[in-house]
């Protein structure tokens, strides 16, 4: 029977009372939400927090809202409510199929947007899906609120730069015309944690050239988006080789390792045709929305 | 600590430790053993219970969580000896071998059903691809909420002379033991050991 040390156990009101109760009891305080990453490692005594902050009463934090050209997403929003948004699977389809994959259907009724990225597993599927969508985090501690870029979000494994008396509010992604993304995952069975993944976002301009392109890989050993296929992209026109050519550049990237789920070649191999994959599916969402929109330089509605 | 919530109905009040996971205050506090535990570590899906209409793995949540919520455990299908259309389609369609996994599956069908009352074959399996039966029966589990969404009122005396779920052994050919194992899942059994205070749910 796996069951987690003892502690002690608070239900904050709101945001407030969440952050107040965090600096009261210090940085052996943690925040639980949907429970489904931190619970686990509570049974196996890899986490062993004297306090559990439950914030699941935090309605407030748990909303879609489209705000002029960006779309506000609230730390507690469910893993089941972003896949189901028919506005994130306009806006953003790499969203979607990320959510499709991560865990299985019953735990994406409990995980939320804020633990995934918070939890910040080197596996964790929406913390990619952020990076290549160039997402910013707000997170409000007892000095007020601060926005983080993602590159600023991370720390490594397990490491975000939310401070122990700070909470994750609310990630925001800013909405680009003419846009498209996509996510593809190889994962041994339901529910498991990617053997490699690779996320992309691209924009074009109006005469049809890449404006802005990301590529992300999850569980090969990157952190944040490959530079290399960023500076590749800028300015071309869509097509084959370049994605071919990007797919090298990703894999050369990554820096995988060895473990239950593959070899380092395997994982190699994987961000390469992941990277074509992702790059290929965004390109032509990217066409189909600049093409729905009959006005280029208009977002496409949700 | 004190917490509160609803079990198939039913106001329920304890003093627990924060630690204690709501598969096993379901189980241990609570008696009601229909809910299996099983994996330990939100896998198999067998502790799957409705929180608040939602199926979720007990296992992987404190019952401190659950505080102020509805849960369903597989007891609280049946209403007034009446097996739930899911139950029966269990029953009607061999939806269960060992056992095992029967109540997760059920509760998670069920929440299917309310939101998508005529589910298709992939729909189904997606719904209970995050629960592992270990007879790999998974084509009469699929068959059986079919049977469930087809028959929303249950079995009817068209289905089964007498009508009488209890009944269903005898006259419908099934074989004894999922039956069995079934009719006495749905005997919802009351929160015996615990005392039912008149506390804000």
């Amino acid at each position: 029977m796996q069951i987690p040390a003892p502690f002690e156990y608070a239900r904050a009101d709101t945001v407030d009372d969440a952050i107040a109760l965090l600096s009261r009891h210090g940085p052996e305080a943690r925040i639980i939400a949907g429970g489904h990453s931190l619970l686990p490692m509570m049974k196996l005594r890899l986490a062993r927090p004297e306090w559990l902050i439950d914030i699941n009463d935090l309605y407030e934090l748990d909303f879609v809202l489209r705000d002029g050209d960006r779309l506000r997403i609230g730390a507690l929003t469910r893993h089941t409510t972003l896949l189901e948004s028919a506005e994130i699977a306009a806006l953003f389809p790499i969203v979607g199929d990320a959510e499709r994959v991560i865990a299985d259907p019953i735990v994406r009724n409990r995980g939320t947007i804020g633990g995934s990225l918070c939890q910040a597993d080197p596996a964790e599927d929406l913390a990619t899906v952020c990076d290549v969508l160039g997402a910013e985090a707000i997170v409000r501690g007892p000095s007020g609120e601060r926005m983080l870029t993602m590159t600023e979000f991370h720390r490594g494994a397990y490491e975000t730069a939310v401070a122990p008396d700070e909470l994750l509010c609310e990630v925001r992604i800013p909405i680009r015309p003419r846009s498209g993304s996509a996510y593809e995952k190889v994962e041994r069975r339901v529910g498991d944690w990617a053997v490699a993944a690779a996320g992309a976002a691209l924009s074009f301009a109006e005469d049809g050239t890449i404006a802005v392109a990301s590529v992300g890989l999850t569980a090969v050993g990157l952190d944040g988006t490959v530079g290399a296929v960023t500076e590749l992209l800028r300015g071309e026109r869509p097509g084959e080789p370049l994605f071919i050519e990007a797919g090298r550049l990703a894999a050369l990237a990554a820096d995988p390792v060895a473990d239950q789920r593959g070899p380092i070649d395997y994982k190699r191999h994987l961000a390469d045709e992941l990277t074509r994959r992702v790059l290929r599916r965004a390109s032509d969402r990217a066409a189909q929305s600049a093409g729905a929109t009959g006005h280029p330089t208009t977002p496409q509605e949700g | 600590m004190q917490i509160t919530m609803t079990v198939n109905g039913t106001d329920v009040t304890n003093e627990i430790e924060p630690r204690v996971l709501l598969v096993h205050y379901i189980r241990d506090v609570l008696r009601l053993t229909g809910t299996h535990w099983g994996c330990d570590t939100s896998n198999c899906g067998t502790c799957v219970v409705l929180m608040d209409g939602q199926p979720v793995k007990s296992c992987t949540v404190l019952a401190a969580m659950a505080d102020g919520h509805a849960i369903t455990t597989v007891e609280g299908l049946a209403t007034g000896g009446t097996l739930d259309p899911v139950q029966q389609g269990f029953m009607e369609e061999h939806g269960l071998q060992c056992g095992f996994c029967t109540p997760g599956m059920m509760l998670t069908a069920r929440a299917l059903l309310d939101v998508n009352p005529h589910p298709s074959d992939t729909e189904i399996r997606r719904a209970i691809s995050g629960q592992i039966c270990r007879c790999t029966g998974y084509a009469t589990i699929v068959r059986s909420v079919h049977w469930a969404a087809d028959h929303p009122a249950g079995l009817t005396e068209a289905d089964a002379a007498g009508g009488d779920p209890s009944a269903l052994d005898d006259s419908a050919g099934t074989t004894t033991e999922p039956g069995a194992a079934a009719a006495e899942a749905a005997q919802a059994i009351p929160a015996a050991e615990t005392e039912p205070e008149e506390v804000t749910a």
